[in-house]
């Protein structure tokens, strides 16, 4: 679906279902240079189950218009207002990577409208590799050849995706390249590079939170995940064996299992 | 101690490696090592929620082997991997992967531009079938370039052809070809099954849906019929209203737009969830197992098959009996500049040659060499060796013939991996017998 936001067209998949106001509200946040395809194995789901699942494209990403925001906080505003144009006080937030610092960042400004808070792959800072950074902001395309490579654990360079006969290495490459490198991926790291107030954010969450983690995921070990997941009072972790960043791929069977589980015990679907 | 910083480098794997491991995780099949053949029709679900998941594509997973299958699907994800595609699908055969391609891109009333250098069979369907369905196509030699410009019409849909025709070695002029169909904001579909991706990667020249007769090189060894579509991932289906069936909702799985959620693979998935399910071309698992195993040693092959070709090109080009030879390997093939820029690994296994003597002579040739087989297969480990005139187009009338290029001296040799020199001692045999083609046939 599309709607406005700060004057700006915003795509939003729904997960093939129409938006139905009465349905309580989850909103997925991508990653870095990335678009809401990345979740196109946990929203259907959701969508079919008593949800609205909103997989958004970033301001600059995939299908929405406008330029990429600069920074977390800008994010974070955003997603907030996300919430307001599409007519709900409150939302479920799903967020992966950078999306983890943009939603753990939005649920600590608005505490009141954020119900539950799931984070894969998330860590309270995500400092950019000096050379990987300059390469994305100079439109290099190996930026994101190199993420691609990071992202995925040692399993997930061999495949084996759950969706039969697609090979997510060259998908998420495709999607990473869909738009101008330096304008998206550029300016997603620069902004996750700038980021601080992680820590400090996550001390302010009350709601219930979850964690997945993936002990081969080179960009946000899962030792930084514990550490961002201890500063939540009780929040859930969920570690997943031989599997890397893109959890939401390499494992999406698993990732859609943990957090049917979560999100249904903690923010109830619409029962039809 | 040098203090050099040290460069960055993907280490995403290599052709060789992926030829070998893609798509397939041991630790998640009972650890064994080669891919297991899943011998089955369908999967048990985990309960009710689960089967309506699977069906209704909110998870990942096989429900029935028409449609997936595990060891199918590795073949699928090793393909993609080789191509540089983001999916594929794998069918029973190359004619049932176009077939699928076609029916998944277009609907009655619509248009194809097609090159007119092809498979027999492939001209067929273009020609005869499709306009049954009312898909109507305009076909166009594959070096007029300017001509795949003139034929696009409103309601074309896509152009198609064989980067390398058959059975006459015309190259299409991919990247001009691409930007004529882009600039139309319509998919360029290629048939690449005589390079395989070890001597062309056609997504990186603008191609947008690849096919292959895994049959031919990618298996290799003469021994199973497979094909597979391969989607490159970058084609908008959604910049305009033409691909209706891929941007709009549809009524067969509760209003989906695959465009909207599948993006780079929307494709393929489409191709599935319609196509497998309503006509259901699925290929065997043992056929995929079989397949995977050729493409094991794709590179190897490849490069021996090509090495092979370039001295028989030699030795046919300073036969006696030879009147012409037709490589893109030739200094004086038309294509020769365009080959080194699209097959730089190799310029394939595939040479026509005209034999002095025209049609008898040919009939002889053909009934005599005994190392090479006489059959209508391409890309064996084995030389094989065909009158087209007479066999694989035989359905041709003289006309359409003639629109393809072809002749009735012309002969088609797809070399092998045997010791070189006995192909060559082998069609000396041939050649003595087409310069006395009454006196052998009375023997």
């Amino acid at each position: 679906m599309k709607f406005k936001v700060n004057e700006h067209e915003v795509f939003a998949s729904t997960g093939g279902r129409p938006f139905d106001k009465k349905k309580p509200l989850i909103i997925f946040v991508h990653g870095s240079g990335l678009t809401h395809m990345t979740w196109v194995l946990q929203t259907r789901y959701f969508a079919f189950h008593g949800y609205n699942a909103l997989a958004v494209d970033l301001p600059g990403h995939g299908l929405s218009s406008g330029e990429s925001l600069k920074s977390i906080e800008e994010m974070a505003d955003w997603v907030s207002d996300v919430i307001d144009a599409v007519g709900h006080k409150e939302a479920s937030l799903v967020g992966h990577s950078q999306g983890c610092l943009v939603t753990v960042e939005c649920t600590s400004r608005y505490p009141n409208k954020i119900k539950t808070l799931s984070l894969m792959g998330g860590a309270g800072a995500i400092p950019m590799n000096p050379e990987l950074l300059s390469l994305a902001e100079n439109n290099d395309p190996k930026a994101v050849d190199l993420m691609m490579d990071w992202a995925h654990g040692p399993a997930g360079h061999f495949g084996g995706h759950p969706v039969p006969g697609l090979y997510h290495i060259n998908t998420g490459t495709m999607l990473a390249k869909s738009r101008t490198i330096q304008n998206t991926l550029g300016v997603d790291f620069r902004a996750c590079d700038n980021y601080k107030n992680g820590f400090e954010a996550a001390k302010k969450i009350k709601c219930p939170t979850l964690s997945i983690l993936a002990t081969d995921d080179k960009m946000c070990p899962v030792k930084e995940g514990k550490k961002l997941a201890s500063l939540i009072d009780g929040s859930q972790v969920d570690i997943i064996d031989n599997c890397g960043h893109m959890m939401l791929l390499e494992e999406a069977d698993r990732v859609l299992t943990v957090l049917k589980k979560f999100i249904t015990t903690n923010y109830p679907p619409l029962s039809s | 101690m040098s203090d050099k910083k040290k460069e960055l480098k993907p280490n995403t794997y290599k052709f060789d490696t992926l030829s070998l491991h893609a798509g397939y995780q041991p630790h998640k099949n009972a650890g064994s090592r080669q891919v297991p053949i899943y011998q089955t029709t369908s999967y048990l679900f985990d309960d009710v929620d689960h089967a309506a998941a699977l069906f209704n594509l909110e998870r990942g997973g096989h429900i029935y082997s028409r449609i997936s299958n595990p060891t199918v699907g590795v073949l699928e994800e090793r393909v993609a991997s080789l191509e540089g595609g983001t999916a594929a699908l794998a069918t029973s055969s190359g004619m049932s992967a176009i077939f699928l391609t076609v029916m998944t891109l277009c609907e009655a009333g619509d248009h194809l531009v097609v090159s007119s250098q092809l498979y027999g069979g492939t001209v067929n369907l273009f020609r005869l079938t499709l306009p049954k369905f009312g898909i109507k196509c305009t076909f166009v030699k594959p070096r007029d370039t300017e001509g795949f410009k003139k034929a696009i019409q409103k309601n074309t849909k896509g152009i198609f052809g064989e980067l390398v025709g058959n059975p006459g070695n015309e190259i299409m002029n991919m990247p001009e070809i691409a930007k004529i169909a882009h600039d139309a904001g319509i998919p360029l579909m290629v048939d690449a099954t005589y390079q395989t991706p070890y001597l062309c990667k056609p997504f990186e020249h603008g191609a947008d849906i690849v096919i292959h007769s895994l049959t031919k090189w990618m298996a290799g060894h003469g021994s199973s019929m497979a094909g597979i579509l391969v989607e490159g991932g970058k084609f908008d289906w959604m910049q305009n209203d033409k691909f209706p069936t891929m941007t709009k909702p549809y009524e067969g799985y509760h209003g989906l737009s695959f465009a909207e959620e599948f993006g780079p693979t929307a494709f393929t998935m489409k191709a599935r969830a319609e196509g497998m399910r309503d006509f259901g071309p699925c290929l065997s698992p043992q056929n995929a197992w079989n397949v995977l195993q050729g493409i094991e040693t794709l590179s190897v092959r490849m490069k021996k098959h090509c090495s092979n070709a370039e001295e028989m090109v030699k030795y046919l080009s300073n036969h006696e009996s030879v009147a012409w030879v037709s490589h893109p390997s030739v200094p004086d093939h038309p294509d020769h500049e365009l080959a080194k820029k699209l097959l730089p690994n190799g310029r394939g296994s595939m040479i026509a040659f005209g034999i002095k003597g025209g049609k008898d002579a040919g009939v002889a040739f053909i009934n005599n060499v005994k190392l090479a087989s006489h059959l209508a297969n391409v890309g064996d480990t084995r030389t094989l060796v065909i009158h087209p005139a007479s066999g694989t187009h035989s359905q041709m009338d003289e006309a359409t013939l003639k629109f393809a290029g072809l002749s009735h001296d012309m002969i088609r040799l797809s070399v092998g991996i045997e010791d070189i020199d006995d192909i060559k001692n082998d069609f000396e045999i041939g050649f003595r017998a087409a310069r006395k083609p009454r006196l052998v046939s009375n023997q």
